[in-house]
């Protein structure tokens, strides 16, 4: 019966789609969320618009979205490769998996993993600093709470979301040695209900300032009617709290996505792992909020900004000890990218544990 | 003034015909939104509904996404043909990949022969357990089974969670919340190389045999009919109608709990927290639209699996957002519902 009706369907086959001009190279993307997020998957579709306006004629970009981090990411992925697609960027971590199993049908196409670590011949992997700006909102969070402690939205307990709690607290500890963080794990992504329920319990036990490592506007919408202040991920999102934005760490994709683009239009294109931050601008700080922020803090920032920029500052400067009290990075060194990569433990001074 | 009258008599062959409308009235309304959009309806049509369908490998992901919808509707229709609301086949299929998939789990590095098949057997017994709670509920304290079968189905997917975010992460994935990948041992074998249609599909066709059979040549099928009709009726006929509840429930739990276990053993291969994109609820539109008839619900299975490959299609050669195939969904759900209303009401305009 299952043959018959294979054979059945099979005679749509006649009405094929293929209609590609052999000339302009086709990318494509894989978007976790809607781009109206206004948050990650926004950053990457307009990355993606950069990289349209930068390159013309000799692309074309589509983007499939709302794709789910199960079996369906798959045939998106796969989707994309088999309609002549030439790039393939899939835009989040959880795609690795799915990536490198469609990568390894099409060695033709080139795929980018975003902020994945498992690379091969047509796989390359790329990610942004983000830490570096937790470093910056650190800072202002020690200098700005009043009642020392900050609620702490998180998503998944992964090495790129520990670093930044790490990173945020070693810089709001340095100034602020009494300061506290409660963290709260959604185990997603993106989900405005569940974020903004995180925020009001994290105000509701006495935290004036929240901070996100989610992809909607949710906390920041939360903060703003709770009068208490905000940094906003990923995108600049002050339009959706604008008397508790202080300031948001954006990601900026556009002159990565067009370099790469540009690569596979000139052929030149290999599989490499990329980590940028502010030096290069895949990392911003979206304007500081002057109506919260004193000048002379506003100043600090631009100059820890400026620092990490030229290397004379950096987000783990030792001596950096754990929660057992033992030292991970000496005095006089910098924690070294492989620590950073895999980092999977609290700092000295974070209550409470990693998810196991 | 609007009034609405019911009609003395309902004919059944509008009933069956009636899904046959809802497609083309979703068509008809379908182009005008295609038309409303700067779009050719033909052209749109032939991607969203030919073009997923065009080539082999669509036509193994059309059953793969069709094949767990069929197998969750075959169960609920047992449910919804003796007036049972069992809305929680999500967490049925979700404890039933738990079952299945912990025995993956735990003997993950075995090579027998005998794993697939011991992680079949777990999978749809984990869903029937699942859909027991609501059958006792209701069974021994008239609990609505709507909302509690609804509502094991978020504690379904909190239990999932805690086991692949605790003791079943696997230990070597930095964190995330996934389980290690089962051994080949535990891999659904698929129908054809390279394809990730699997045998799935084989055991939802029987499943679907075995039903007609059921639904019309038995003593249990002429029962369900019987209490569908009239809970009263089958009372006066010496039903045991507590019973048949629980064997419905524990029926749809089982098929729910198998399209669980396929799907984390076939495409996926190992447990993770997103396991579903809502088969278990998406199954209540295809059991209704394919009019809780084994053949029916077949079909209706692969018209809305086409819809979701429809609408990836669509964002990729149309420039429309996901959302378009949800509003097929939608408009075909609700043109027969539509229908069936006025197949036993009048409307009177006076």
């Amino acid at each position: 019966m299952i043959r018959k009706l294979l054979v059945i369907l099979s005679f749509f086959s006649i009405f094929s789609l293929s209609s590609l001009s052999a000339a302009e190279k086709k990318i494509g993307f894989i978007y976790i969320g809607p781009p109206g997020d206004h948050g990650w998957t926004y950053m990457h579709d307009e990355g993606r618009k950069y990289m349209e306006d930068a390159l013309g004629d000799s692309i074309s970009t589509t983007y499939i979205e709302n794709v789910p981090e199960n079996a369906d990411a798959v045939r998106a992925i796969r989707k994309l490769a088999q309609s002549g697609h030439d790039l393939i960027f899939t835009t989040s971590f959880n795609y690795m998996d799915q990536t490198l199993e469609v990568a390894k049908e099409f060695p033709d196409v080139k795929f980018e993993h975003a902020t994945g670590f498992q690379r091969t011949d047509n796989v390359s992997t790329y990610s942004a600093r983000f830490y570096e700006g937790r470093t910056v909102i650190g800072h202002l969070a020690g200098k700005m709470t009043k009642t020392n402690t900050i609620g702490y939205i998180v998503s998944f307990p992964i090495p790129e979301v520990i670093r930044g709690i790490n990173a945020f607290y070693l810089a709001a500890s340095k100034v602020n040695p009494d300061v506290k963080i409660k963290i709260i794990w959604n185990y997603s992504w993106y989900d405005p209900g569940k974020e903004a329920d995180a925020a009001n319990t994290l105000i509701n036990q006495g935290a004036d300032i929240i901070v996100q490592h989610t992809d909607s506007y949710a906390p920041c919408q939360a903060a703003e009617k709770a009068g208490v202040l905000a940094f906003g991920q990923a995108s600049n999102q002050e339009a959706f709290c604008p008397n508790s934005h202080m300031t948001s760490i954006e990601d900026i994709w556009g002159p990565y996505y067009a370099a790469r683009a540009k690569a596979v239009v000139d052929g030149t294109w290999t599989s490499q792992d990329t980590w940028q931050g502010f030096k290069e601008g895949m990392v911003e700080m979206s304007p500081y909020n002057k109506k919260l922020l004193s000048n002379d803090l506003i100043a600090e920032a631009n100059k820890i900004e400026k620092s990490i920029e030229d290397g004379t500052l950096h987000s783990f400067e030792g001596p950096i000890y754990n929660q057992a009290g033992e030292l991970v990075v000496a005095e006089g060194e910098v924690a070294d990218d492989g620590m950073l990569a895999g980092m999977m433990f609290y700092v000295q001074g974070i209550d409470g544990d990693i998810p196991q | 003034m609007i009034k609405i009258q019911k009609r003395n008599s309902s004919s059944s062959l509008i009933f069956y015909l009636s899904p046959i409308v809802a497609i083309f009235l979703t068509l008809f309304f379908g182009s005008l939104i295609f038309l409303f959009l700067d779009l050719s309806p033909i052209e749109s049509f032939k991607i969203f509904f030919i073009g997923p369908i065009s080539n082999w490998y669509g036509l193994s992901e059309l059953l793969v996404k069709a094949s767990p919808l069929a197998l969750i509707a075959l169960g609920l229709s047992y449910c919804f043909k003796n007036n049972i609301y069992n809305i929680g086949a999500e967490g049925q299929l979700t404890i039933g990949a738990l079952f299945g998939g912990g025995v993956g789990l735990f003997f993950y590095d075995s090579n027998s022969i005998f794993l697939l098949p011991t992680m079949i057997l777990f999978g749809s017994i984990g869903g029937a357990f699942w859909a027991s709670i609501p059958a006792i509920l209701k069974t021994k304290f008239n609990t609505n089974e709507i909302l509690s079968s609804l509502m094991l189905t978020y504690i379904a997917l909190l239990i999932l969670d805690y086991f692949v975010v605790g003791p079943w992460k696997d230990p070597t994935g930095y964190g995330l919340p996934k389980s290690r990948p089962f051994s080949d041992a535990g891999r659904l074998p698929v129908l054809v190389d390279g394809f990730r249609a699997h045998i799935g599909v084989y055991f939802t066709i029987i499943i679907a045999a075995l039903s007609y059979f059921i639904f019309n040549k038995t003593l249990f099928g002429f029962k369900l009919r019987v209490t569908g009709f009239s809970s009263k009726a089958s009372k006066y006929a010496g039903f045991k109608n507590d019973n048949l509840i629980i064997y419905t429930f524990l029926i749809s739990g089982a098929c729910a709990g198998l399209a669980g276990i396929f799907e984390v053993s076939g495409p996926i291969g190992q447990l993770y927290r997103d396991i579903s994109p809502n088969y278990g609820f998406t199954a209540i539109i295809v059991a209704f639209l394919g009019r809780l008839n084994p053949i029916g619900i077949i079909f209706s299975s692969l018209l809305i699996a086409l819809t979701y490959l429809g609408a990836e299609d669509a964002q990729l050669f149309l420039k429309i957002p996901s959302a378009v195939g949800f509003v097929f969904q939608g408009l075909v759900l609700f043109f027969l519902l539509g229908a069936d209303f006025l197949n036993k009401y009048r409307v009177l305009l006076r």
